[in-house]
């Protein structure tokens, strides 16, 4: 436990200390928010768009922050030796990765925190009303993300194209899911593919609670697919994560 | 008493057998180097002693432990310079000694092993504003946080310039004094020369020559001796340095000449490195 809280706050202050996972992490969903929020108007899902837009956005964190963001940074350190190097101190290593979860977590919760006062701000979105439910909902899809992210690091061969990898998953997920806007208008093949995805069954879920006043139990499937995604990632996890570099 | 023991060790990559067999001893308190060209399976063998690597046959004993099983007792007794890793370039040089010492049951000073690796001056600079020669530095500062019995070193000074070399090799040896069991891989010669109390020679995955660094010179009985006469250089190699010597100077004297640039040389370790891996190259 000692060692658990040593390294939960070793990684704040890597991650805040670090501008690319500050900017590219954290703010950057918040920014896309502020800028949609200003050119779209009218409603959306018979609310406010900025309200949709704003759940949304927290969807759309949730797979930047907790999938790739924690994927970047623990590729970035498989591929440079750190992972190897704390392997050989006597820091076990589940209470390493329970720490660097943990440390994601914080930063998401933060985010979520800075997306609800910025719309508040900008456009007097409303304070969550079943706040049980949203987070219990939030803390399912940053763990099923942060699963798949360890998961997906076992197939990201170098550091140089950990990010655009990344990218190419998250924007187009966040596009295909509904994050930037409803996808009734899509072809049916694209709303096909947005259907698997888990992004979809987090926007969903986080849709319900805050524009629709449901609860998290109201949407059973969603759930059990988001569930089932995290449980996939880990499954992969176990037996693809490696501490040591690719090459060399 | 062995801080190190292996014997028999062997492990193969697929077809590939990177160690056929190999066995040595390490006492406590000695510095142990493992000598040999790359690829001659010094990196395998180090990190199997540091618990990365599985092997396939042997036994190999540390501190006590089988380090394929062993856990944080035995990690908390071990410090670790990998050949090839880099720390938190946003971390200052205190931040990250005292983020290693958090993983330990009894850390060392972070300020003492900071001066210790000669850190002073840039305890408050960023990882990433450090030379190769400071990085290496706060490798090695950060393997002794811990304050380990045992260190590992691999390459240790690999890419480093002269000078950067001499103060790391002062600082080994600063180690030393501080009775700690060192286990060192190079393919520099000098360095397995000046650091090392004992080495083994490693080639192609076996052991072809063990002992002090005098022993392993020592098979060679013939000395060279060099000087300029006439603005040429003359070599000569002498079983009986002290005769040549006299009758050199002798003859010299008497003419009222000065025996320009003469050197008078023991066979370094490289002359017998290179002839033993010559030998068993072919």
């Amino acid at each position: 436990m000692r060692l658990f809280r040593h390294q939960l706050k070793s990684e704040q202050r890597l991650f805040w200390r670090s501008r690319e996972s500050a900017v590219f992490v954290f703010l950057f969903p918040i920014m896309l928010f502020a800028l949609l929020t200003a050119v779209y108007n009218g409603h959306i899902y018979g609310r406010p768009a900025s309200w949709a837009l704003l759940a949304g956005m927290i969807g759309y964190g949730a797979a930047n922050t907790a999938f790739a963001g924690l994927a970047i940074t623990l590729v970035s350190r498989r591929e440079i030796g750190i992972l190897k190097r704390i392997r050989a101190t006597p820091l076990p290593p589940a209470a390493y990765l329970t720490a660097v979860l943990a440390s994601i977590m914080i930063v998401f919760a933060l985010q979520v925190t800075s997306l609800f006062a910025l719309g508040r701000v900008l456009k007097s979105t409303p304070w969550p009303s079943h706040l049980l439910s949203l987070i219990l909902a939030l803390a399912l899809g940053a763990a099923a993300f942060a699963a798949l992210g360890l998961a997906i690091t076992g197939f990201i061969r170098s550091l140089e194209g950990s990010s655009a990898v990344l990218n190419v998953i998250v924007l187009p997920m966040a596009f295909l899911t509904g994050s930037f806007g409803p996808t009734r208008h899509y072809p049916k093949a694209l709303r096909a593919i947005g259907d698997v995805l888990p992004l979809k069954y987090l926007v969903d879920l986080i849709n319900g609670i805050y524009l629709h006043g449901q609860e998290l139990w109201d949407k059973p499937t969603a759930v059990a697919v988001l569930a089932g995604w995290g449980l996939f990632g880990m499954v992969v996890a176990l037996r693809t994560f490696r501490w040591e570099p690719r090459e060399g | 008493m062995s801080a190190i023991s292996v014997r028999e060790l062997r492990k193969a990559y697929g077809a590939h057998e990177a160690l056929r067999g190999i066995s040595f001893e390490i006492n406590e308190g000695e510095v142990f180097g493992l000598l040999g060209p790359n690829g001659a399976g010094k990196t395998t063998a180090i990190e199997i002693l540091e618990g990365y690597r599985k092997r396939d046959g042997g036994d190999v004993e540390v501190l006590g432990f089988d380090p394929e099983r062993a856990g944080s007792a035995f990690r908390e007794r071990i410090g670790v310079v990998l050949q090839q890793s880099q720390l938190w370039p946003n971390l200052t040089v205190a931040e990250t000694h005292r983020m290693f010492a958090g993983y330990y049951e009894r850390p060392r000073n972070v300020d003492q092993v900071i001066a210790l690796v000669g850190l002073d001056e840039k305890r408050d600079a960023r990882v990433k504003t450090l030379s190769g020669g400071q990085k290496r530095r706060l490798d090695l500062g950060v393997a002794l946080i811990g304050d380990p019995d045992l260190v590992f070193l691999d390459e240790p000074t690999t890419g480093f310039d002269p000078a950067a070399r001499r103060a790391a090799w002062d600082m080994i040896r600063s180690l030393r004094s501080l009775g700690k069991t060192i286990l060192l891989t190079t393919h520099y010669l000098d360095e397995a020369e000046q650091l090392a109390d004992r080495l083994a020679v490693l080639r192609e995955g076996v052991i072809i020559r063990e002992g002090t660094p005098a022993e392993l010179t020592g098979g060679s009985s013939e000395t060279e001796v060099r000087y300029r006469k006439d603005g040429h250089e003359v070599v000569v190699r002498t079983t009986e340095p002290t005769r040549l010597l006299q009758q050199l100077t002798a003859e010299a004297l008497a003419e009222g000449r000065e025996l320009e640039g003469l050197s008078v040389r023991r066979p370094t370790l490289e002359d017998v490195y290179l002839s033993l891996t010559a030998e068993h190259a072919e």
